[in-house]
């Protein structure tokens, strides 16, 4: 796995640039990430991702959107409002997840 | 005489039907009961729906009763499930019938549903909105075909999972052959679109197969997710807000487990059960599996995954009934019942349920 500098940190990240390690994830670290895609964090965004974060641990995947919207009750438009065009990639890449795994 | 113990599937489709018959032939009749349960006697030939739109098939060669593939020793019970009451080890039907039993396997599949989408069901449904999932889908859209003449034909997947993923591109390109084959391919205008980054499933296949798109003049559309669908101007509208209007429409609605999943506490937000994908051992629960498209396993929807998947599942099965059984031993450690299912790849597995007869 190549290893990435996002600031100070190095983390471990996969070929797209996904964190692979959980536990190298902090909220800093995910407010980095989001910079590097060009979202500013707000109130909003930190409450789909601390969701993902919450939901991965639980389910062992990270939760699509229509999860987040049924389980958290964030609609579907809100999310492509905040993290927009490629909403389940991009929260992703902040939260510090793998892609949800979307056709197999 | 020991009581009879009872195995109940739910769903005699693919996967149940393979289920039942696999273990009534390990499981004595004298002390086993096998049942499975299914609102009809309808057994469709799922694969085939995918011809009938260009009259490959006709729709009554992939209908059979479902009694003809049960084995013998197998009971059919007909009628709707209400709900599974996992407390009570039973089974309530909406006929208020009570089945009571010792081991419960889930197998009812997945539905296509078009109420989940707004404006799918609206007057254009069935009229220039056509889904191929199921017998009537697929006859219907059969019908506008012959009487389509030209025009933007749009061929749309809601959400992921769907059942046979790779099907909606074979209709994509079953339909170029079509209209060229008719002599009006310069008159339509063909679109695929997908949620996904890409037409195939697998970006490897998306980077090595485009090519198959752009030599058929197919445009694609990707990474486009539905909010609803415009009945009056016959548009698809993204939650990002683009458009693409359609003179013709075969949809994939969004794919669910059936309802009574939900109503007995067993499903996820799809109403697929979440199980142990080595076991289908239902999670929190000790006498239920779910099996085939019906479970939450991270494999495709398909009867050849379902297949493979009961090959393993009969012996795991079994494993885990005389583990139930044996007194425990606490120098043994943890069970780990039965081998585990293959993880298998799924690459090209889903082709093998569209072979021609």
């Amino acid at each position: 796995m190549p290893v990435t500098a996002i600031g100070e940190t190095q983390v471990h990240v996969d070929a797209e640039g996904f964190l692979t390690d959980y536990d190298e994830w902090d909220e800093q670290l995910g407010g980095e990430l989001a910079a590097q895609i060009g979202i500013e964090m707000t109130p909003a965004h930190w409450r789909v991702v601390r969701f993902l974060r919450t939901g991965y641990v639980e389910q062992g995947e990270t939760a699509t959107l229509r999860r987040v919207s049924m389980q958290a009750g964030i609609p579907v438009k809100d999310l492509f409002t905040l993290f927009p065009k490629k909403p389940a990639k991009k929260m992703a890449y902040v939260a510090g997840l793998p892609k949800p795994r979307g056709c197999v | 005489m020991a009581e009879m113990r009872r195995l109940l599937v739910l769903g005699g489709g693919t996967a149940g039907t393979m289920v039942a018959n696999k273990l009534r032939l390990r499981l004595g009749r004298r002390q086993w009961q096998i049942t499975v349960v299914d609102q009809d006697d309808v057994h469709v030939y799922q694969p085939g729906f995918l011809f009938i739109p260009f009259g490959t098939y006709r729709p009554d060669e992939v209908v059979k009763p479902r009694r003809r593939f049960l084995r013998r020793g197998v009971d059919l019970v007909l009628g709707e499930i209400d709900r599974v009451e996992p407390a009570d080890n039973a089974v309530l039907l909406g006929d208020g019938r009570r089945l009571a039993y010792d081991y419960l396997v889930i197998a009812t599949g997945t539905t296509p549903r078009p109420d989940q989408t707004p404006g799918m069901l609206g007057p254009q449904w069935r009229r220039s909105i056509f889904d191929f999932y199921t017998l009537e889908g697929a006859t219907a859209l059969a019908e506008a075909l012959r009487r389509f003449d030209g025009g933007r034909f749009v061929v749309h997947i809601v959400d992921t999972p769907i059942k046979c993923p790779v099907a909606p591109l074979e209709l994509a390109f079953l339909a170029e052959a079509y209209f060229r084959g008719r002599g009006m391919r310069d008159r339509v205008e063909l679109v695929y679109t997908t949620p996904l980054p890409g037409a195939f499933t697998k970006p490897i296949c998306s980077a090595e197969l485009g090519w198959m798109l752009d030599q058929r003049k197919i445009a694609l559309e990707a990474d486009f997710m539905v909010e609803r669908i415009d009945d009056e101007s016959k548009t698809l509208v993204s939650y990002d807000e683009r458009e693409i209007p359609f003179d013709l429409l075969v949809t994939v609605p969004l794919n669910m487990g059936a309802d009574f999943v939900a109503r007995s506490g067993l499903g996820d937000e799809l109403n697929y059960v979440p199980v142990d994908k080595h076991t289908f051992l239902a999670k929190g629960h000790d006498n239920i599996f779910a099996i085939g498209d019906a479970s939450n396993i991270p494999t495709s929807k398909a009867g050849s995954v379902a297949h493979f998947s009961v090959e393993v599942f009969a012996d795991n099965l079994l494993e885990h009934i005389a583990a139930a059984a044996r007194p425990p031993d606490p120098a043994a450690g943890p069970h780990v019942h039965g081998r585990q299912a293959p993880a298998r790849r799924r690459e090209g597995v889903g082709h093998a349920c569209h072979r021609h007869r």
